[in-house]
Parts: structure tokens; sequence; C-alpha cells
């Protein structure tokens, strides 16, 4: 039996689809057998930072609506084993599925993977709703900014609603140097808000958006260190304990300078 | 005009109350009144703890309890106006 994990955050653009996307091919990496499962149904984008959109022929609504079989929907990525596409609809309007035909559809691939990780559309209305319908646990996604940390509050609120116990934080586009200078809250003001378990901080970082550009997920980039902090994530969802990345930046010349004058 | 300890900390770019400070004070304000107002019947639980335990020294109006918050610059309070009828005589040794 697998595993269903809701990739979550209330407010769009802090990195959900790009969090699935990595955790998933860090799993598969480590040779587990996983599915994401877009349900941004309207405005699908998992298939494109997997690089897989023009592999699409069915999708999720064909699925629950009995237009095809699960296996037939599900793309198979054909550069590592193990890893798999459900795609959302593009067509369809987030109603298009109900949350029972979720909870079925999250219970079959529960059968056939050791992860199922379910990307959530933003928001918290019905496409939120089936997202965390079949899930047994949830990842919050955050950015260090006001507005996605009180979204991640709410989403939490729900999801406890809801019964998925203990969600865990990844902190995204952190930035080590703004952090240190006061200029944006730190990994330990953002859990104290927030007061959940952190499952990793993803350094801000460029390679990203190539990443991206590219349809290849960070996580198999061994320059980038977001990839890195992705590998470590994956890890950690398989029940390892791996230590935080350090952030620490080094002290700039004029970082020195300030301290010299006693104004560090 | 700027003062000479602002010109001071404006060439070192050092601000007198960093950015991050602010970002978090405002969260948590902020933060008080989305929980509280997901779920009034936090403030239902509340309000019937408070008639339980003030109602062992006095006789209080319990229609007219009235619990809430207010905000006030930069800090949030729990204020409840709580109409009193008649005070208990205590018997305490």
């Amino acid at each position: 039996m697998g595993e269903v994990i809701v990739v979550t955050s209330g407010k769009g653009g802090v990195g959900k689809t790009t969090t699935t996307a990595n955790i998933g091919t860090g799993l598969a990496l480590l040779g587990y057998h996983v599915v994401l499962v877009d349900t941004d149904i309207g405005l699908r984008n998992l298939d494109v930072v997997l690089g897989l959109e023009n592999r699409i022929v069915y999708d999720i609504v064909d699925v629950t609506s009995g237009n095809c079989r699960l296996k037939q929907a599900l793309i198979k990525d054909k550069r590592f084993e193990g890893l798999y596409l459900l795609p959302a609809a593009q067509t369809k309007e987030k109603t298009a599925v109900s949350v029972s035909q979720m909870v079925d559809l999250c219970n079959d691939l529960e059968k056939e993977f050791d992860y199922v990780l379910v990307d959530c559309p933003a928001g918290i209305e019905q496409g939120f709703k089936n997202a965390i319908a079949g899930a047994h646990k949830a990842v919050v996604v955050t950015t260090p900014e006001v507005a996605a940390v009180r979204d991640a509050d709410r989403v939490i609120g729900l999801l406890e609603a809801a019964e998925i116990k203990d969600p865990l934080l990844i902190i995204n586009r952190f930035r080590p140097e703004m952090a240190k200078k006061g200029n944006m809250m730190d990994i330990d003001d953002v859990i104290e808000i927030l007061a959940i378990e952190l499952l990793g901080v993803i350094p801000e970082d460029e390679l990203i958006v190539i990443s991206t550009n590219k349809g290849e997920p960070a996580v198999l980039n061994q320059q980038s260190i977001a990839g890195q902090a992705y590998r470590n994530v994956s890890r950690r969802i398989t029940g390892e304990t791996v230590p935080l990345l350090k952030l620490d930046v080094s002290n700039g010349l004029l970082m020195r300078l300030r301290k010299l004058i006693g104004m560090g | 005009m700027l003062d000479f300890l602002e010109i001071f900390q404006r060439v070192f770019k050092k601000e007198s109350v960093s950015s991050k400070k602010v970002a978090k004070e405002r969260l948590r304000l902020v933060l008080v009144h989305d929980r509280t107002s997901m779920s009034p019947q936090v403030l239902e639980f509340l309000k019937e703890d408070l008639i339980k335990v003030i109602s062992k020294y006095m006789d209080i109006d319990t229609e007219g309890l009235e619990v809430n918050f207010s905000k006030e610059d930069d800090s949030i309070a729990l204020v409840a106006s709580i109409p009193v009828i008649k005070v208990k005589r205590l018997s305490t040794s």
C-alpha cells in the first residue's frame, strides 16, 4: 500500500508544481514507484515542468468519467524507472471531478505505487477539496513572505479540519543573504508562526528557471543547490534523517567592513 | 532635513527596524484575526468557560456578555464586557 501525499499552499506561485515534480523525480531516483497527479484542472502545468506535455493522450477527467482505463492515462517518464504522470484536463471545469471520484482514484493508485503525489491547485475551493480528498499526508509549500505564510496558515487549518494530521512544511525560495541582513523572515520565524514540522528549505536558485525551461526537474542537476535540497526532501519523505543544507552566506568584503566599524 | 544619524544609517544601509521584524509582526497580527474569524466556535467555547468560572464568584448577565478581539496599533487584546448583576457573599475564613 502506497502513501498519498498532497502538495498544497493556498497562495499561487510559491512553487507547488515545481516541488511536486522535484520530490516525485527524487523519489523515483531513489528507486520508488511514483505517480504524480495533476489536479489543477483547466490550468495544467505539471506536464510541462516534467517535460511530458507532448505525450498526453488521456487525462484525469477521462479516467474519472470512465472514458479510458486508469493505465491508459498514466504517462511513463522514459528517463527514469518508476515515474508516472496522471495529467489534469485542460479544457474542463474544476467541478469535472468530484470528491468521491478523487477518493476512488487515490485508492486505486495507492495499490499500484509506493508514492502518490497530488499537485493541488492554488486556492481553497473545489479544486483544493478534491486534491486533499484522498490524501493521507500533506506537504505545505510557502515562501518567506507575509502573503504566502498567511495563506499557508489558512490551508493548515483546513487540512486539520479535514483530519489530515501533521502537515509538513517546505520553505521555498529562501534567500539566506537577505535573511542574514534582516530583510527576509528566517526559517525559525516561519516555523514559529506556522508551528508545523519542517520538511525542507529550498534556496532560491536560478537553475530552477533553467530546468523548468528545459522540462528537466532540478533534482537531476548535481550543480543545483535547490536540486540538492529537493534530493534531501525526497529522502526525508522515505523516513531517512537528513540534516538541513548549510545555507550560510560567506562574509563579503562589505560585510566585514561593516563589522569592523561596528555596523554589522 | 536629514539629521546626521540618518545620513550615517543610509550610507551604511542599516535600517533602524529590519523589514523582517515588520513582516513577522504584521503576520502575527493578521493571523490572530484570521484564526479567530475562521472559527467563531472557539470564541463561543471561550465565552461558555468564562461564564462558568465567573459565575462561581458573581451573578452575571450571560445574555449581555461580550467577548471580542480588539486591535490597537500593534497589539491585539481580548476584551470581555461582562455585566455584573450581583456579587456573591464569599464565605472565606
